[in-house]
Formats: C-alpha cells, structure tokens, sequence
C-alpha cells in the first residue's frame, strides 16, 4: 500500500473567534479523485488552503508526503501541489500563454525563458484546455469561464502530482466543464492525485471516485463514492432530501432533486 | 514561427528596447549638458568629461575656464539627479502597482509623498539648521518613512497585509497630513514660500552628494525590486495562486512595499514631488513590453530617467523662465494619463 499523501489528525482552525476546521480528521490516498462536498461555510476552500500551507493550522497536523506541511519550501510545494481557485481577480494585461507558462516558474530560475520542451507543455495544456487559439490574446478581454480555463491550463502545466480544485469549473460552461474534469480524471488514472471542492453533487459523483462530506468543520462521511453517496448522507449533510438513482447513461450514482415547494 | 521561437524572441525585443533605452539615456544626458544658458559644444562637453574622469587636465587645453565649472560642478549634478530621480520614481511606480494589484497605483498612493512633504514643511517652518542643507531633505526622508511605517502597521491584520487595507489607510494618512501642510502653511508666515516652493519639486543646485545618495539608493532598491519581478507577475493572479506557484506573497509584499518606499522617500527628498511620473511611465512601457515586470521594471526605470531629465532640461535649457519641475510633470502627464485611462477603459471594462 502507498503512503497516504495527506495524513490529517485533530486540525482546528478559526479566522479570529469564528471557528471554522473543528477537530477534522482526513487520510487522502494516492491515484484517486477526491470530492469535497458539504453545505455553505463548512471549511471546505478552508481545508484546501491548509491542505496547500496556504493557512497555518491552530491545532493538529497536517502530514504531507511524510512531513508536516510546514517544513516543506514553498518552491518545493509547488512542485507537488497545483492550485486552480475559484475565481481569481487580475487588473495587469498578461497575455494568456504568459499567464499558462507561469505554471513552469517553479521549475525555472528567476531570469529563465522557458525551454523548449516546456513551451511545447505549455502548447499541449492550452489545447487540452481549448485555450490554444487565445495564447496571444490579454486575459483582460476574455470572459469569465475563458480566464478560468487559463488558470486550469496554468495549473496543469505545473504538472504536478496532486492537483487541488476549489469550484475549478465554476464559471465554466457545461461543455467545458465536462472537459475540463475529464481531464483531470486522466491523469489521476494515470497515477496522480486530485481534490477537488464541488457544489454540484452530480459532478462529484460522476467524476471523483472517493467523495468527503464535511458539516461544521469535520468529515462527515468519507469512503468510496459508491458507498458513501447515500439519501441519509445527503439529508444530514445538506438537510434536503434527495434520491439516489444509478446513471442512465453510464456507471456510477447520480442524485435527483425535487422542488422544494413540493415537498 | 514556432512558439519557443516564439517566446525567444519576446525575450529578445525586450532587451533590444533596454538597450536602445539606455543608449537614449546616455544620449539624453549628453546633449542636455551642451544646454542651457551658455551652450557648449559636444565636443567641449566630452572632453570636460573625459578629463574629470581621466584626470587628464591637457584635454581642457583652449576651452574657456568656465566650462569645467559650468558642466561638472552646475550641470551634471542636476542632470544625473533628474534622470536618476526618473528611474527611482518609475521603478517605485511600477512596484507599487504591482503589489497593490491596482494599475492607477503610484509610488505616493501610500502617503510616502505626504509624510516627506510634512517633514520638510516642519524643517522650513522651525528653519531647523541641524545638518544645513540636507536638514530638509533629512526631515523629508524621516517623514516619508514614519509615514509608511505607520500605514503599514494600521493596515496589518493578523500578520497579512491586503492590497485594499493599504491603498485606505495610505489615503487616510494623506489626508490627515495634508491638513497638518495646510496648518503649517497657515502659521509660516514668510516662510510660507519657500515651502510652497519645495513642494513643487526641483532639481535646481543639486550636488554631487544628491547623485551618489540617490544612485546609491535607487540601484540597490532597484535591483531589489527587480530580482523579485518575477514574483510580482505572480502575486497578479492574487495570493493564492502566487503561493501555488512558490512565493511569499506576504513576505514579499512586504519587503518589495519597503524597498519601493525607500526609493520614493529618497527620491522625494532630493527633489521635491513630482507627480505622474511613476503613475504615467508604466503604463506606456505596458503598450511596449507587456506586463512581465522582469523587462516592464528595467524598461520603465530608464524611460523615466530619459522623460524626466527630458522635461528638466526644457524649464531649465528652453523655456525663458523655469517653471517648477512638478508642475511641468502634472501638465504632461496629466493630459497623457487621461489619455491611457480613455484607451483602457473599454478593455477593463470588458474584463
């Protein structure tokens, strides 16, 4: 059995009085999908930036690759862990292959232009994520769902072994979004490791083959999608009622929703 | 052409542009010292030069014994300060909006401007004879520094520094300082000029211990600042991101904020305030070079020294009175900024 990539045991966090990580406990494996899952403000984006060292726990461990977090160098973070946030804000006209090769940084000195095998990485991450036509153009003339896929595609040329998605398709249209997971799901079948936080149970469960529910600041239920992906678990977690349905159109579970004025 | 051509290429252009800036520079310096109220030839002008650095007294041979005088000890000062001034203010310029994620930034949006002008306003107003002629530009450097230091640590939360709490906190201490001018101003009485007149900003009988205090300074900030470029093109994906790509964000906003301050303050202090500088070069070196800050920082630091010195020589050489370097500055780049804001609007918008 490999070393576990994340070994978390009895994290606290809180952003001044407000507790937000309460006692969680967590072991990620390497080569599966992860999903996190879980109600607005449960410290699911929180989670993923103590998971990076982006925040510095209260409390407990954060055991990555064998040592805690903290020891590690930021650069050499870097080499292991990817990041696409959310949404990200950006006022400075970068053109878009700028923005994608910035994703080669942590591998390059200060002063290098990239080689030549990574400028072909940066080409092959830019199709993949259907950005190849943009590569000259500013990012501050691209819409919302384009920006994202560049910060996907930067991500990805980072080339990392753990990939970390905080709602990485949020703006995303539905075609892109699939893509773009799909992706993703590659190269974990390839041996690499991905978290990602998701709103849309559906693509959770299509997607991740191990999915995380949180409550409150701790795990609620964590396992392989198959079995974790329950009506009751979805009831306590988000205090809706749901059905379970198997995928019409392929493998694995889907979850339908009704109406709440039905009810 | 293929892409890694491509990228090579970028690379190259842009150090083909700092090298046609600094020849511009050099050039700019040169012909600036033929100029003014008696002019000299170029040739005359070299050979002064090349005597004082040679110390070779035959080159002075048949010049008027005036000229050594003249370009050594009047002109060059002043010129080497205007175009060092001109790096200073621009790499300040493109630092500061670097880090605070805001293009409209410059090296006085954190009060740097307004705590020197307060010193030196309380050093005129005492007329304060500590260290003669450096008492003010002293008194000035001093007040920049408290300034930041102080907006630095109201804006401090927790050990994170976020780009939004410091533009507020820099606009609150300018304003309270501003005040404290006016009331200065209000009380001085006779004095009330020569502050009015050292706000305005000046490079007029600059020595060569201004040169060497500022190109000291600004080198060294200078090549601080660019050793970190890097690193600001990746804070401009925000702080997340940049920490995913292997920088401090914090630590370096903190250290670049200082170094960029270090280089205002000393500019400021020799000089006066000179606006749009730092705010206006930036942004045209953007329509040039892009946005990596490892060739926008060097091109814009020489097309500030090249403009500034540019705009010195005019009211010192051209213009029959000379009019305050500040506010020939301000009624340049105003008109030029207003012009880069029109153009840019509809992109930021968009965006």
């Amino acid at each position: 059995m490999d070393n576990p990539v994340f070994n978390i045991g009895g994290l606290h966090f809180a952003f001044g009085k407000h507790t937000v990580i309460n006692g969680l406990d967590l072991k990620i494996d390497p080569g599966h999908f992860y999903g996190i899952v879980g109600p607005n403000g449960c410290g699911k984006t929180t989670l993923l930036m103590l998971m990076m060292g982006y925040y510095r726990a209260h409390e407990g461990r954060i055991i990555f690759d064998g040592r805690e977090i903290s020891s590690y160098s930021r650069r050499h973070l870097a080499r292991k862990m990817a990041l696409v946030p959310q949404d990200f804000t950006i006022n400075f006209d970068f053109s878009v292959r700028e923005i994608v090769m910035m994703g080669r940084y942590p591998y390059l000195p200060r002063f290098a232009a990239p080689s030549r095998e990574e400028t072909r990485q940066g080409d092959t991450v830019m199709e993949e994520m259907g950005v190849a036509a943009l590569e000259e153009r500013s990012v501050l003339a691209l819409s919302g769902g384009e920006k994202q896929r560049v910060v996907f595609a930067r991500a990805l040329a980072q080339d990392t072994p753990l990939l970390l998605l905080d709602e990485a398709t949020s703006n995303m249209d539905i075609h892109h979004t699939l893509h773009a997971l799909d992706r993703v799901a590659r190269r974990v079948r390839a041996g690499k490791t991905a978290i990602g936080v998701f709103h849309d149970l559906n693509l959770a469960a299509m997607y991740c083959d191990r999915m995380i529910f949180m409550v409150e600041g701790r795990v609620f239920a964590h396992g392989e999608t198959e079995k974790v992906l329950r009506e009751e678990t979805i009831e306590t977690t988000f205090g809706i009622k749901g059905k379970i349905i198997n995928h019409p159109l392929s493998t694995g579970k889907q979850v339908i929703f009704q109406k709440e004025s039905t009810l | 052409m293929s892409n890694s051509a491509r990228d090579a290429s970028r690379h190259h252009r842009g150090v083909f542009i700092f090298l046609v800036l600094g020849l511009l520079l050099l050039l700019v310096v040169f012909l600036s010292t033929g100029m003014g109220y008696i002019r000299i030839a170029p040739l005359a002008v070299l050979k002064v030069i090349f005597s004082h650095l040679t110390g070779n007294t035959q080159l002075l041979d048949g010049l008027d014994k005036v000229f050594p005088y003249v370009i050594w000890d009047v002109r060059l000062p002043r010129i080497l300060t205007a175009a060092i001034v001109g790096c200073g203010l621009s790499i300040s310029g493109v630092v500061f909006q670097g880090i605070l994620l805001n293009p409209l930034a410059d090296p006085y949006t954190l009060g740097v401007s307004a705590g020197a002008a307060f010193g030196a306003a309380m050093a005129l107003l005492m007329e304060i004879p500590l260290l003669g002629v450096y008492t003010v530009p002293l008194f000035a450097f001093a007040g920049a520094l408290l300034t930041l230091l102080f907006v630095l640590s109201i804006s401090s939360f927790e050990g994170r520094i976020a780009s939004n709490n410091l533009i507020l906190s820099g606009i609150i201490v300018a304003t309270i300082l501003s005040a404290g001018i006016s009331f200065i101003k209000y009380v001085a009485d006779e004095q009330v000029s020569v502050i009015i007149f050292w706000l305005l900003g000046s490079f007029n009988s600059r020595t060569w211990l201004d040169v060497s205090l500022t190109l000291g300074i600004v080198t060294a900030g200078g090549l601080f600042c660019l050793y970190f470029a890097r690193d600001l093109n990746a804070m401009a994906l925000g702080d997340r991101i940049a920490m995913s790509l292997g920088v401090h964000a914090n630590r370096t906003r903190v250290a670049l904020l200082v170094a960029a301050s270090l280089i205002a303050s000393v500019c400021v202090a020799v000089s006066g305030i000179i606006g749009f500088v730092g705010l206006v070069i930036p942004h045209l070196m953007r329509f040039v070079v892009g946005s990596d800050n490892r060739i926008l920082l060097p091109t814009s630091a020489l097309l500030g020294g090249i403009l500034l010195l540019f705009a010195d020589t005019i009211t010192r050489a051209v213009l029959p009175h000379e009019i305050p370097i500040g506010v020939l500055t301000a009624i340049i780049g105003g008109p030029v900024f207003c012009y880069i804001f029109r153009k840019n609007r509809r992109v930021m918008i968009h965006g």
